[in-house]
């Protein structure tokens, strides 16, 4: 593979230049919904016994963070690169399409853990929030803003224009982030958007992640790695086929 | 020894459009060859094919020996592509660029490569600048460094002085042909036929993704080209038997077509006879445009 490494150094200089938009901005976004949420529900909801709202809050924000920058890492990357016509440089070298993935994937992955560690980091001053599993936090951040990462890589190869992607984004991404169970426990739903969460696979990465700080879970943590590493198979599998047939890359 | 440039039987549609037309052509090693053909003729849909960013409907494409498709790998390796898009990454400077190109082709420590080539394309008082703040021309040599990273045998430049000023298409061609000089393969296609014929040895004209001619520059100009006088006479007059040699009457000149410059001692004769005195006599050279027109208006 001897052209991943530059792809992939290529990709995360590419954020590490506009850091204050690609880390820092959404790190005060977190940090917003934070300390918003928490002064409004600190005293009115507590979710599991003995762990305050804002020390519930903490891991779900820090995974929405993960998700939805893993999401635009790979996905607004390519966008740009496709429409300024750049896309062309990395066409024309002898990279193989799983090459090509794995770049992609790493560099959301990588961001996705930067900004996720750094909206943690932040919290660590507003409220303590242990941390029971830790390997487990580590496996459920590394799948999520793998799966995100192949969204992004499938979205920023579909979307022929800004608007398309980010129509990707706000009526699939953020919906299924928002209704996952960040800010609340399913539990507190009504039966059938419970029943109806159960479909959201975001929901399982939540729930997971959660489960790693708390040791306390909506759902059985076997339940939520089997569904979330399928979905991450599945979706790279996907992503792979579609870079080999060079769906929109290459006519 | 292996050609540089095979290409066997190409189609290649989009949609109802008949981008190529069986193609086939074949382009030896050293050679300095034209792709010519007006807009739309297919070129740049030959090239991205050659290229693997296009994917041919039916028919064989190899560079120096290597299947596009099949042997990838060597192929892209052993190509270097100038895109006729004036395109850059926002994201870095000039030597960044080069560097990652390099990188992608699996070229590490090429400092050395790279500050000869920024030297050779009068870039190095902007290699630390971003690519967004280069102007259109600066921009267009960074596309031709980019393409020679990874040092490839074969070059393709597509249309590489289109909007760029006199001084750097003259530099520009200087160093394409040291590097032809220096064993490389180049082809090229332009708009600018006075290039083609100064550059390249040889020359394939396409129209409507067909190829239409296809021939060394010299047999295209001889075999195409007629070759004509244009005189100015005095009285302004020209004989009736001479009549049937013109091709063009301005208000002070006459141009008429010749077999060959041997036919001129002829017409001089008859000119004398009728007591007419050549004031100018200007033989015209025949020329690449002329052949291109001739060539498309036939087919």
């Amino acid at each position: 593979m001897p052209g991943f490494p530059t792809l992939f150094y290529k990709e995360l200089l590419r954020f590490w230049k506009v850091s204050f938009q690609t880390i820092l901005a959404p790190m005060l976004t977190a940090l917003l919904y934070l300390l918003i949420f928490s002064h409004v529900l600190e005293e009115h909801v507590q979710v599991y016994d003995g762990v305050s709202y804002t020390a519930f809050l903490v891991p779900g924000l820090a995974m929405m963070a993960v998700l939805q920058n893993a999401f635009a890492n790979s996905s607004s990357s390519l966008i740009q690169s496709k429409i300024t016509g750049n896309i062309i440089f990395m066409l024309l070298p002898p990279l193989s399409h799983g090459e090509f993935f794995l770049a992609y994937i790493l560099a959301a992955i990588v961001r996705g853990l930067v900004v996720g560690l750094g909206v943690f980091a932040m919290t660590l001053w507003f409220v303590a929030v242990p941390l029971k599993y830790p390997l487990c936090v580590l496996l459920f951040a590394l799948l999520g803003s793998g799966i995100l990462g192949a969204m992004g890589i499938i979205a920023g190869i579909w979307a022929d224009k800004f608007d398309q992607l980010a129509a990707f984004q706000n009526f699939i991404i953020i919906p299924l982030t928002f209704l996952s169970g960040v800010f609340y426990s399913i539990h507190s739903l009504p039966q059938f958007w419970q029943v109806a969460s159960h479909f959201n696979p975001f929901f399982y990465m939540i729930d997971g992640f959660r489960y790693g700080f708390f040791g306390v879970s909506d759902v059985a943590p076997g339940l939520s790695i089997a569904v979330v590493a399928s979905c991450f198979l599945a979706l790279s599998l996907f992503t792979l086929w579609l870079l080999k047939i060079g769906y929109k890359l290459r006519y | 020894m292996t050609p540089a440039i095979q290409i066997r039987e190409v189609h290649k549609s989009f949609g109802a459009v008949q981008a190529l037309r069986n193609v086939s052509l074949e382009i030896a090693q050293g050679e300095f060859f034209a792709l010519l053909g007006p807009n739309g003729a297919g070129k740049t849909t030959l090239i991205n094919i050659l290229a693997g960013l296009s994917r041919a409907d039916h028919g064989k494409l190899a560079v120096m020996g290597f299947d596009v498709t099949s042997q990838y790998r060597e192929a892209r390796r052993a190509l270097g592509v100038v895109p006729q898009e004036l395109v850059f990454d926002p994201f870095f400077t000039v030597r960044e660029t080069l560097t990652i190109q390099s990188g992608y082709f699996g070229v590490k420590n090429n400092r050395g490569w790279i500050d000869e080539v920024i030297h050779h394309l009068d870039l190095a008082d902007k290699a630390d600048t971003n690519m967004r703040a280069l102007s259109g021309g600066m921009k267009r040599r960074v596309l031709v460094a980019q393409a020679l990273m990874h040092k490839p045998p074969v070059i393709v430049l597509d249309e590489p002085t289109a909007g760029v000023d006199v001084e750097l298409r003259q530099a520009l061609w200087q160093f394409i042909r040291k590097l032809n000089a220096d064993g490389h393969t180049i082809v090229l296609t332009t708009h600018y036929l006075e290039e083609a014929e100064a550059l390249c040895g040889r020359i394939a004209m396409l129209k409507q993704g067909k190829i239409v001619a296809l021939d060394t520059t010299k047999n295209l100009l001889e075999s195409f080209s007629a070759r004509r006088v244009k005189l100015r006479l005095s009285p302004d007059y020209l004989p009736d038997d001479l009549q049937s040699m013109l091709t063009q009457r301005s208000e002070t000149s006459y141009t008429l077509a010749l077999n060959d410059y041997s036919e001129l001692e002829k017409v001089m004769s008859r000119l004398r006879e009728a007591g007419i005195a050549a004031q100018e006599i200007e033989l015209l050279q025949p020329d690449l445009e002329e052949v291109f027109m001739k060539i498309m208006s036939k087919h």
